[in-house]
């Protein structure tokens, strides 16, 4: 303990050199497989800033559909324009892209198996002043719910532009979850995006930090600051929360023996009571949740609501240090 | 996909086939002791209608149909017509419709794809979602420079759902010309006449506001539904979607059914299917 094992060296490989915000990744992307695929149509209710969507609908004026602030009938519509072979995008903020609609998701799309892809910006705390109307910390859990729809929540701008493309190609409904705040990019532009393949972020032996959206680059951090303090983090980046990579949670967790899961997220539903249930059948082991505790959120800085309600590097490396104590007592 | 023309069904067949789809939803109803039968008897002459005289469509299904007229059931717990008349006209075996609302069966309580029963585009059953459904298959066609039709129907209880009235903004707004929508007013939802639930208002006002199309038409005239429908097609591809109001009695063909909200979702026993069955004589054979 205590030494710097090669790890930490694989780890500087993600020190960042610009910061942009994910939901640029997606806007970048619908340019982008708007022009690779002409079947790719996109809607939006009234938030066309909001989402990027400017670039697109700048180029194929005539593959956009502006609905207005009425996201049933945006649901409804995109479900409809399947038949006949369309790939829609729908565009709202994760709220209104999945609360305000289940039921259209879950009648018109997803017991309907329609190829639509659910884009939804703003999810989470970090959404920021907007305060608890806006922050939703439940979709996860409602989309990952519904049988067949895949659900990704991207970690960067790269890997939010990367997803952006590859759902084009998975013939099913998606839920494409990400945000607001501008974060450092870190994962390289060329990174294949192969859904529900989890990424390794950086191996290691002590503990699993499984890591999703925002929350990757607070446990990076995290990392960081544990590596100094001698316990080596393997930190997995879990983009598809379903279909989860169930083969790479299980190979880390074999490996260290306890987990941390990290996520923007009501700790009830998300992708922390996936790799719960899962690891309760093949290996229970030690494992901390680092997510919103059963709570709303609230206004102010997204900066300020991480850690307010424990999602920062800090609150990573205290459930690190509880697991590894659980771990301990078990091991003996 | 080229459809064949073919000569227009005259109105003594459109009859008889009516009179058997009539008696193909009392019999599934009263075989599982379940489902609608009340508006699926006023809605007969519509779908009927639609399937064997109206509609450019090909029982050889194909989800996307591509150069073909699609349907959309909005009001999904009419599914038993609905049913029959994709049978009748072909999309599958008669005989299958037996197993409507049992176990394993394609034909659900409510339509589906999940099961795969050709002629179904979407599931419905939870109201309001089928007119957005149909505007963006409508979309669809037109991106896909495809001149053909799209048709829906729904209930007038439905209306009483929100998003509906969202479809009914954007619709005008997009110009989605190729969308003939029809309403069945019968005046009746399951807790009682509409008027009494939540009314209704004045249907032509509301429509029209909203920047449609309006038509109006009996739904239990056979001489008047092919009127009205195709006075809906030739108004297609002018610049506004179509709305139909139809009215329709509840229970048409069963005099004990008719006109009453009661017969919404209730099935018959053995002595009222009887006495329904020898109201619908016909020249076809039951399955």
């Amino acid at each position: 303990m205590g030494q710097v094992s090669k790890e930490i060296i694989y780890m500087k490989k993600y020190t960042y050199t610009e910061s942009k915000d994910t939901r640029s990744g997606f806007g970048a992307g619908l340019l982008e497989v708007g022009r690779k695929n002409e079947n790719v149509v996109a809607l939006c209710a009234d938030l066309v800033g909001s989402l990027k969507m400017a670039d697109f609908i700048k180029e194929f004026p005539e593959r956009f559909f502006q609905v207005g602030i009425a996201e049933a009938n945006m649901m409804g519509i995109a479900a409809g324009m399947t038949i006949g072979g369309k790939i829609p995008y729908t565009g709202t903020f994760a709220n209104f892209s999945t609360g305000r609609v289940y039921d259209q998701i879950r009648q018109s799309i997803a017991y309907s198996d329609k190829n639509v892809k659910i884009c939804a910006s703003h999810a989470g705390l970090t959404l920021g002043e907007d305060g608890a109307t806006h922050q939703i910390l439940e979709d996860i859990g409602m989309m990952k719910m519904l049988p067949g729809m895949t659900v990704i929540n991207p970690c960067d701008y790269n890997q939010t532009k990367a997803a952006t493309i590859a759902i084009a190609d998975h013939h099913g409904p998606v839920y494409l979850r990400f945000g607001r705040p501008v974060i450092p990019v870190f994962t390289p532009a060329d990174q294949e995006f192969v859904i529900g393949k989890a990424w390794m972020v950086n191996e290691g032996t002590d503990v699993s930090i499984f890591a999703t959206g925002h929350l990757v680059w607070e446990a990076i951090k995290a990392g960081e600051k544990l590596a100094e303090m001698g316990i080596s983090a393997e930190i997995i980046n879990i983009h598809t929360i379903k279909p989860l990579d169930e083969e790479a949670v299980l190979a880390s967790v074999a490996k260290t023996g306890c987990v941390v899961s990290a996520e923007e997220h009501n700790r009830l539903g998300g992708l922390g009571d996936s790799i719960a249930q899962l690891l309760v059948k093949h290996n229970p082991v030690p494992m901390e949740y680092v997510a919103v505790n059963d709570t709303f959120g609230e206004s102010g800085t997204p900066e300020q609501l991480m850690k307010k309600y424990g999602l920062d590097d800090e609150h990573i490396i205290k459930a690190v240090q509880a697991v590894m104590e659980r771990k301990k007592v078990l091991v003996g | 996909m080229q459809i064949e023309e073919k000569e227009a069904v005259q109105v003594e067949e459109l009859e008889q086939i009516a009179k058997q789809v009539r008696r193909d939803v009392v019999r599934m109803v009263h075989g599982c002791q379940s489902g609608h039968p009340g508006g699926s008897l006023g809605c007969t002459d519509f779908l009927v209608a639609l399937y064997f005289r109206i509609m450019n469509h090909n029982k050889e299904f194909s989800m996307d149909a591509v150069g073909e007229d699609l349907f959309f059931l909005s009001n999904g717990h009419i599914s038993p017509v609905w049913y029959s008349v994709l049978a009748r006209a072909g999309y599958f075996d008669v005989s299958e419709l037996k197993t409507f609302r049992k176990l394993n069966s394609r034909l659900q309580g409510h339509p589906t794809t999940h099961e795969g029963l050709p002629g179904v585009r979407i599931a419905s059953g939870s109201l309001g979602q089928g007119l957005s459904v149909a505007i963006g298959a409508a979309l669809s066609k037109k991106l896909n420079g495809d001149n053909s039709l799209v048709f829906t129907l729904h209930g007038d209880g439905e209306l009483q759902e929100g998003q509906i009235w969202e479809a009914a903004m954007f619709a005008p707004h997009h110009k989605v010309d190729n969308l003939i929508s029809t309403i069945d007013v019968n005046g009746q939802q399951i807790d009682g006449p509409t008027d009494k639930v939540m009314s209704l208002g004045n249907l032509r006002a509301k429509w029209e506001a909203f920047g449609w199309d309006v038509l109006e038409m009996n739904g239990n005239n056979f001489e008047d539904v092919i009127r009205g429908l195709e006075l809906a097609k030739s108004r297609a591809f002018q610049g506004k979607p179509i709305m139909i109001l139809m009215q329709t009695n509840m229970g048409h063909g069963v005099d004990f059914m008719m006109g009453s909200h009661k017969w919404h979702g209730v099935a018959p026993n053995d002595a009222q299917l009887e006495q329904a069955l020898a109201q619908l004589t016909c020249n076809m054979q039951d399955y």
